[in-house]
């Protein structure tokens, strides 16, 4: 009953266009965003933004990047961790080598620092059909963290790597609170979501699907492959970049090359896995779940272990969380390969007839 | 110049190793074009089975039935719960699915058998064998011999079955077109089965040497990471390739290790170590671009 | 007919085609006139998939020379063809099947876009007015081909005719000079091949294209072309009007069937 279309006729392609052309979804999304830029610095508590929603937001833009690589452009990278390296180590030379560089200047200089790395291991790998990207990206992964511990140089002379990086200020306003941090990283995500979206819907994101879909086919409209895998390499790269820098310097503060490793690769996979390949939202689900399992697992599981009174550890926990992750996995990709994403749409899809059986 | 030679056997021997690991990608790719990432998680459990059921009082050639009959039986489950409903779905989809088999089996193998480190014996010395040593100053032990031995037996018996046996070659029907296949009367499920079988028995092998050698750990599934530099050098769909390529990559990585950080330290200061966890993978980058299909893989020709 | 038939649009000379120790094509000659059906036919295996192939950059002759609207190439690649105003249909469908009907004939017409991609994540301005006049466009090719109801419909789910009907909107929505189709109504009943057949024919007809096209219906190679190539085991046995084809001792032979 609500959420019915009827009525809604369009009366122009622009008006077809447009990303939320129900009314219904553009008053959700207007609430949504409400909710998000007012309600939610009034009312949340600190640990809510340091350690939930700015880490959600963060690792939501990385899988937005793996997203327009693997979802939408069809081929798999094994390695955001490391383009995040990239992008948080830049954003640090920047800021701490270019005297009076604003803050945002840094972030998408350090954005196109990691996309150009991206177009350096994109270039042997991509040229050829098959999983050549997902060891190009491996290559990438171990051998970025290699260099940004062994180069003193990229960490300012610290030891093994490790950086700390000062509050961000712009315009003199120096984002010190955990609120104020969350706004910078929210508006920053919002913005490059946005982009990401129109992207998508355009020329571009169609080359991208068409070389994901059948590139004979996409060669013989005259679709320009190489270029065509390496933009989406190097969209995909800026992105993580940009999380990463985010990563440094409005989440952790203090970052090594360790901490971007393999095992932060599979997360930001298995997170578009879970919400869904090829769809924006699908990174912003896929995301929160990813981020909030291991949590709901260590309250969930000691709890369950009491029930049925089994010993239990802490190595317990973290091997049924690999095994709770890997059976996941498995499950989205034979029973939804689509992910959350389309289990949000097919419950919308239900909302239009509610309360009518069909 | 003997130091030289030193690395570079050892190299060779571990490559040896890293050749097993591929055999077991490569046989499964070769039957059913799944590039299977769990294979080093499959290497894991199975060394991690083999040794926990010695330390249950079993002697070597039970325990080792015994986790064939293990590996065996996860190979069927993979199949029959994971492959069989994705028979439809793009290659990179399969290859995401292993992604998620192998944290699954790398959750479910300590849970089984617990997570300390273990050492394995097998019987074989890891020592330099004495009068290889003093003649020709080289460092190999029986245990590098027998991995040789093993490895060598393995892909001439591997090579044997899929050009002469009728099982051989309804796999290799099978990696070809699994419809045709179908349509001549072969069973995809039996030939599956098998397939990860004897995926299973190559896994346990490597794992088997792997772990007497290292001690059975969770590294070891890293190491499995390696097989795949391995199968980008000699092809995704050679037996002979695997070995080749498991040579070059181990010796490559070892000399890597010792002659590139002096160099290094020259031109930067500070310390290069850790060199072999990245090159194996820059290699194959690199090789990609001169022959991507691999050293014996085939060209694939689109045909529309 | 009532369109007229202009000068050689596309010549190929000597074409010879090999695949490893597979002839598949050899020193095959032949020439499309501007606005013209030309269809090629022969038994299967004969080459006619791969001539098509050949003429628009998806295989590289070993030999021979293609003319295209007077450029000469030893080959063509498929960015070049395309470029060029030479679309084609495949005889497997290659649809893209993720995405709907609108955005497959929206990528028909990629190189009709001159936006990039920092344009695109901007959208407003230059990005959305080039879309919506590119959506016009497709409309326009949608309302020919009768398939306004599925617009919104992802490709995969549509039943093998109109799946055949996208596709050759897709290859419309480039505005081609020439339109390869290879097999276009394979698999068809009766009514689908009829409105294949109209559609091709309006084609032809309205927008002046030239068509170039495999076909095994010999009713409708008869009926619907000016002239006829006839290939076996990639030579040329035949060449000329549909008539002077028909009775062609040879291609009676081997193709079309003796007479007992």
């Amino acid at each position: 009953m609500i959420y019915r279309e009827t009525g809604q006729f369009k009366t122009s392609y622009a008006a077809d266009q447009q990303i939320f052309p129900i009314r219904q979804d553009r008053i959700g999304m207007a609430l949504l965003l409400l909710a998000a830029f007012v309600v939610v610095p009034l009312f949340a508590g600190n640990y809510w933004f340091n350690a939930i929603l700015i880490p959600f937001l963060i690792f939501a833009l990385a899988a937005l990047g793996l997203n327009i690589l693997t979802g939408y452009a069809g081929q798999l990278s094994l390695g955001s961790a490391a383009f995040m390296a990239v992008g948080a180590y830049a954003a640090y030379n920047f800021q701490v080598r270019v005297e009076g560089i604003p803050v945002l200047l840094s972030f998408i200089l350090a954005g196109v620092t990691a996309a150009g790395v991206g177009i350096l291991f994109g270039l042997p790998s991509l040229r050829i059909k098959g999983f050549y990207l997902a060891v190009a990206t491996l290559a990438a992964q171990f051998f970025i963290v290699w260099c940004l511990t062994k180069f003193p140089y990229l960490s300012n002379n610290s030891s093994s790597g490790v950086i700390s990086v000062p509050n961000i200020e712009m315009f003199g306003f120096v984002f010190a609170t955990p609120q104020s941090r969350y706004l910078f990283v929210l508006t920053l995500v919002s913005l490059l979501a946005l982009a990401a979206k129109n992207m998508v819907r355009s020329t571009t994101g169609r080359a991208w699907m068409a070389v994901r879909d059948m590139d004979v086919a996409a060669e013989v409209i005259g679709i320009p492959l190489m270029r065509t895998k390496l933009l989406a390499f190097a969209v995909s790269s800026f992105y993580c970049g940009v999380a990463g820098a985010l990563y440094a310097f409005c989440y952790l503060g203090s970052v090594e090359p360790d901490g971007f490793s393999l095992d932060m690769s599979f997360k930001i996979l298995f997170m578009i896995i879970v919400g869904g390949v090829g769809s924006i939202l699908g990174s912003f689900l896929g995301a929160a779940f990813i981020l909030l399992l291991p949590i709901f697992l260590d309250i969930a599981l000691p709890w369950l272990a009491e029930l049925v009174h089994l010993p239990f550890d802490s190595a317990t926990v973290s091997h049924i969380q690999l095994m709770v992750f890997g059976a996941l996995i498995m499950f989205f990709l034979i029973v939804e390969p689509h992910g959350l994403a389309r289990l949000w749409q097919i419950g919308k899809e239900k909302l239009r007839l509610w309360p009518f059986p069909h | 110049m003997s130091f030289f030679f030193e690395v570079l056997i050892g190299g060779l021997l571990s490559g040896i190793m890293y050749s097993l690991v591929a055999l077991g990608f490569v046989l499964i790719f070769k039957a059913s074009g799944v590039l299977n990432f769990a294979q080093g998680a499959m290497v894991f459990f199975a060394a991690l089975s083999l040794v926990g059921f010695m330390e249950h009082g079993a002697p070597l050639w039970l325990a080792f039935i015994l986790a064939f009959a293990v590996m065996t039986a996860l190979g069927i489950a993979t199949e029959k719960f994971v492959l069989r409903k994705m028979v439809n779905q793009a290659p990179i989809s399969l290859f995401m699915a292993t992604i998620g088999l192998s944290f699954f089996i790398e959750g479910l193998a300590p849970m089984i058998w617990g997570n300390q480190v273990r050492p394995l014996d097998i019987g074989l010395v890891d020592e330099p064998i004495g009068w290889i040593l003093d003649g020709y100053n080289i460092v190999v032990s029986t245990f590098d011999l027998a991995a040789a031995g093993i490895a060598m037996a393995l892909v001439a018996g591997l090579a044997l079955f899929f050009q002469y046996t009728r099982v051989g070659r309804a796999l290799r029907a099978v990696a070809d077109d699994h419809q045709a296949a179908l349509s001549i009367g072969i069973s995809l499920q039996r030939i599956w089965a098998l397939v990860w079988a004897v995926a299973g028995f190559v896994a346990l092998v490597a794992g088997m040497l792997w772990g007497s050698r290292n001690g059975v750990q969770f590294a070891l599934t890293f190491t499995a990471l390696k097989a795949l530099p391995v199968l980008i050098l000699g092809g995704f769909t050679s037996v002979p390739g695997a070995i080749v390529g498991g040579l070059i990559i181990g010796s490559t990585e070892k000399l890597a290790e010792i002659y590139i950080p002096p160099v290094m330290q020259d031109l930067f200061g500070g310390n290069f170590g850790g060199i072999e966890n990245w090159f194996p993978y820059v290699l194959a980058l690199l090789f990609l671009l001169v022959r991507p299909e691999g050293l014996f893989g085939e060209r694939h020709i689109d045909r529309v | 007919m009532a369109r007229q038939i202009g000068d050689v649009i596309l010549d190929l000379k000597n074409i010879s085609l090999r695949f490893g120790g597979v002839k598949a094509l050899t020193d095959i000659s032949f020439d499309v006139r501007e606005h013209e059906i030309r269809a090629i036919i022969g038994p299967n295996g004969a080459g006619k998939s791969s001539m098509l192939n050949v003429i628009n950059g998806v295989y590289r002759p070993q030999e021979g020379e293609i003319i295209f609207r007077g450029q000469h190439r030893h080959n063509m690649n498929t960015h070049m063809a395309a470029a060029a105003g030479i679309a084609r249909t495949f005889q497997n469908i290659a649809l893209f099947k993720g995405m709907t009907v609108i955005d497959n004939l929206m990528a028909g017409r990629n190189l009709k876009m001159k936006c990039n991609f920092i344009q695109h994540a901007l959208w407003w301005g230059p990005a959305k007015r080039e879309e919506l006049a590119q959506r016009a466009k497709v409309e326009e090719v949608i309302d020919f081909l009768e398939i306004e109801h599925i617009r919104k419909t992802p490709v995969g789910r549509l039943p093998y005719g109109l799946q055949k009907r996208v596709e050759l909107a897709r290859a419309l929505a480039a505005e081609p000079a020439i339109l390869l189709l290879d097999e276009p109504m394979a698999g068809m009943n009766v009514e689908e091949k009829q409105d294949m057949c109209r559609f091709i024919l309006d084609v032809n007809d309205q927008m002046g294209t030239t068509i170039v096209l495999i076909e095994h219906d010999m009713g409708v190679v008869m009926d619907i072309s000016d002239r006829v190539v006839v290939l076996d085991y990639g030579k040329k046995i035949g060449d000329g009007d549909p008539d002077e084809v028909k009775n062609n001792p040879e291609v009676i032979a081997a193709y079309l069937g003796t007479q007992h």
